[in-house]
């Protein structure tokens, strides 16, 4: 679950870190007052979306009067934000912080960890490179991407910290100051579950101080349980509808761009689906696990998911049944095709348990319910039938 | 010879009593595996499909001696569970449960280090089943027949997929690893492809893994150094958007890294056979022997 750049510096200030001064609006009228409580020469507001990139795309504005901030928030709002890390319809803008005017600043440092799979540290990674994308630095100049690692024994040490402080060139009381900010942003860190943390950019005001002018926070969803205060804090309005309803229903749904719908047991063979769809030259349309116990109501709601994609013209069902009989998910495929009048081909694969029966259940329904042996004739199959 | 677990495994099932673990640990019985009881707090001294209930595992392993065991609890309670059986003297720890906090896995695995001597399977994983003696798991056993692949894969229905396909063409399996679709697995595929190779009953490998860090990319270097059993690879996520995870907390490409070609390419530069196609790994690795002559 990602947090908003205003609740990611909500959170970081309450351990410590010093955050860019910014006021939240979800009207014009609210910009307006929001300039003037901040009281600054300027004021720069930012559309609150989940994604990168959003200066480039226009979602970053600097604004110099109250009536300013009002027009530049009207513009923004009910919009939709398109940057490179979106997709084509980019992410809606509900509502804009109001920041405090940074600039001009010394230096723009960055700042980020994540939880390294290598070495199963939470890592911390830091540069003197702050304000472009990390991934440039580190493909382009690695030497410049400074790291740590904390073993969760002991935790990070201060000793850590200060290693950073000095190979950033930070000097005097800026030392101390970036010490504590790192130690704070570990403890934040490991307090709440991170998957993701990075101050981009760690502005070096004129004036020497330190300020996290960008946040972004990515946060476990495994351990939301034990983030109420977190959870209550997710914007649905920033995810994939399709994949929202999925998560409502326990299955795991993502949109791609072809035409041939999957439906799958396991996310590993769900990719293989995927992927062996392309192989025999057809496109998937989606990635849907619907877990191990495809019962008539799950297979229901994911055939509901996957025809609510305009673009699909053909349907791939390729099930394991491990541990539950092939006849029974042939029944809740039946049963559900029926239910939901699905008019385009269907491909079933059915493996393991009383396979045969469920084929033969399948053939004798009188529905367009083509069955298949192995997973290269269910890939042939839906591939010819999408194309016929 | 088979690796980790075989006929004299003696498990015992941590969620003993809940749904899952009543279910998976009566298939597990039902394949002959020795489950010699389990653990759920508070329900000591009762006797549940027909094995003892303990309170502590402790108290469980004084008890029966066993070796291994399945973990079944809710994965708020999976840290706790791992750290119970590692203090009891258990040698081979088995997660199922899905959805354990990244944060309580680096706890975890620390902790493992720091003991010794522990080999911990999963989170998010089907199990370990050596065919014919011991499955630890949530597998079919049935599709299983005993022979000479080992067998590791970050996928359950995808192993599976393996696993019909080399017991149709006759190889079968000498012992199945699904090392779990976590971001931190407990035994990971260098240490289980340590493992295979070790074994001398296993003759060749094969290896599944899917987009998603760098795991498979170590594992094909270690297989060039290493291992001189003959190893198919397969990975699963070609088609996969970047920065979207799919299924799995485990696979997902991010800032770029884990795609499924970076790690196609790590195999072709290991000079590992391989496949892109998941309805052809059994028929790869039987071309792949019959070159050999071993096959």
């Amino acid at each position: 679950m990602n947090l908003h750049e205003y609740q990611a510096k909500a959170l970081l200030a309450k351990y410590g870190l010093p955050v860019q001064q910014g006021v939240l609006a979800a009207t014009p009228e609210e910009a307006a007052a929001a300039f003037d409580t901040l009281g600054g020469k300027f004021a720069v507001i930012k559309a609150q979306v989940h994604a990168g990139g959003r200066g480039k795309a226009g979602g970053v504005k600097v604004v110099k009067s109250r009536e300013e901030a009002t027009d530049v928030t009207k513009s923004l709002l009910g919009t939709r934000l398109v940057t490179y890390q979106t997709d084509a319809l980019g992410q809606p803008v509900n509502s804009v912080l109001v920041c405090e005017d940074m600039y001009p600043v010394e230096r723009e440092l960055y700042l980020g960890a994540v939880v390294d799979r290598g070495s199963r540290r939470v890592t911390f990674m830091a540069s003197t490179e702050g304000g472009v994308e990390i991934e440039k630095v580190a493909e382009e100049t690695p030497e410049k991407i400074i790291k740590v690692t904390v073993d969760p024994l002991v935790g990070m040490q201060p000793c850590q910290a200060r290693e950073v402080a000095f190979a950033l060139n930070l000097k005097g009381e800026q030392i101390a100051a970036f010490t504590k900010l790192m130690l704070g942003a570990y403890q934040a860190f490991v307090d709440n579950d991170f998957a993701l943390f990075e101050i981009n950019p760690l502005a070096v005001r004129a004036n020497g101080a330190l300020a996290c002018v960008d946040a972004k926070i990515g946060i476990d969803s495994n351990a939301l349980y034990r983030h109420p205060e977190l959870s209550i804090q997710r914007d649905k309005s920033q995810e994939n509808e399709r994949e929202l309803k999925a998560s409502e229903f326990d299955l795991n749904y993502v949109a791609l761009e072809g035409n041939i719908g999957c439906m799958v047991n396991g996310a590993g063979l769900a990719m293989a689906t995927m992927d062996i769809i392309k192989l025999y030259g057809g496109q998937p349309a989606n990635f849907l696990d619907v877990g191990g116990g495809a019962t008539k109501e799950r297979v229901i709601e994911a055939f509901k998911l996957i025809l609510a994609d305009p673009s699909v013209e053909g349907v791939l069902i390729n099930i394991f049944g491990g541990i539950v009989r092939c006849d029974m998910i042939a029944e809740a495929i039946i049963a559900a095709v029926k239910e939901v009048h699905v008019t385009v081909p269907v491909v079933v694969r059915l493996e393991g348990n009383n396979a045969e029966l469920g084929a033969k259940l399948l053939s004798e329904s009188g529905l367009k319910l083509t069955p298949a042996d192995g997973l290269a004739d269910a890939a042939g199959k839906i591939v010819a039938a999408v194309k016929a | 010879m088979s690796v980790l677990v075989n006929k004299d495994t003696k498990v015992l099932v941590q969620g003993f009593t809940g749904k899952n673990g009543t279910f998976h640990a009566e298939q597990c019985m039902a394949y002959g595996t020795q489950i010699v009881g389990g653990v759920t707090p508070g329900k000591g001294g009762a006797t549940h499909l027909g094995r003892p209930v303990f309170n502590t595992m402790n108290e469980a392993v004084r008890t029966t001696g066993a070796n291994a065991s399945v973990i079944f609890v809710p994965a708020p309670f999976v840290l706790d569970s791992i750290v119970e059986a590692v203090d009891a003297g258990i040698e081979l720890i088995v997660c199922i449960t899905e959805g354990v906090p990244t944060l309580d896995m680096l706890k975890a695995k620390r902790y493992i280090e720091t003991v010794g001597g522990v080999t911990l399977i999963g989170p998010n994983c089907p199990g370990i089943i050596t065919p014919g003696e011991c499955k630890i798991g949530i597998m079919p056993g049935h599709i299983h027949r005993r022979g000479k692949i080992g067998i590791i894969s970050r996928s359950g229905t995808l192993t599976y997929e393996a696993v019909a396909q080399t017991t149709k063409l006759g190889l079968g399996q000498t012992t199945c690893i699904g090392i779990g679709g976590d971001p931190i697995p407990g035994l990971n595929h260098v240490g289980a492809l340590k493992l295979f190779q070790n074994d001398p009953e296993t003759e060749a490998i094969v290896m599944i893994g899917e987009i998603g860090g760098t795991a498979e990319e170590e594992a094909a270097e270690y297989i060039q150094s290493e291992v001189k059993k003959p190893v198919v690879g397969y990975i699963a996520g070609v088609t996969a958007p970047k920065g979207k995870r799919m299924g799995h907390a485990g696979a997902i490409i991010s800032g770029g890294k884990g795609t499924a070609e970076e790690k196609f390419r790590a195999f072709e530069k290991a000079g590992m056979a391989y496949t892109r196609s998941p309805a052809e790994i059994g028929s790869t690795m039987m071309e792949l022997l019959k070159s050999k002559g071993m096959a």
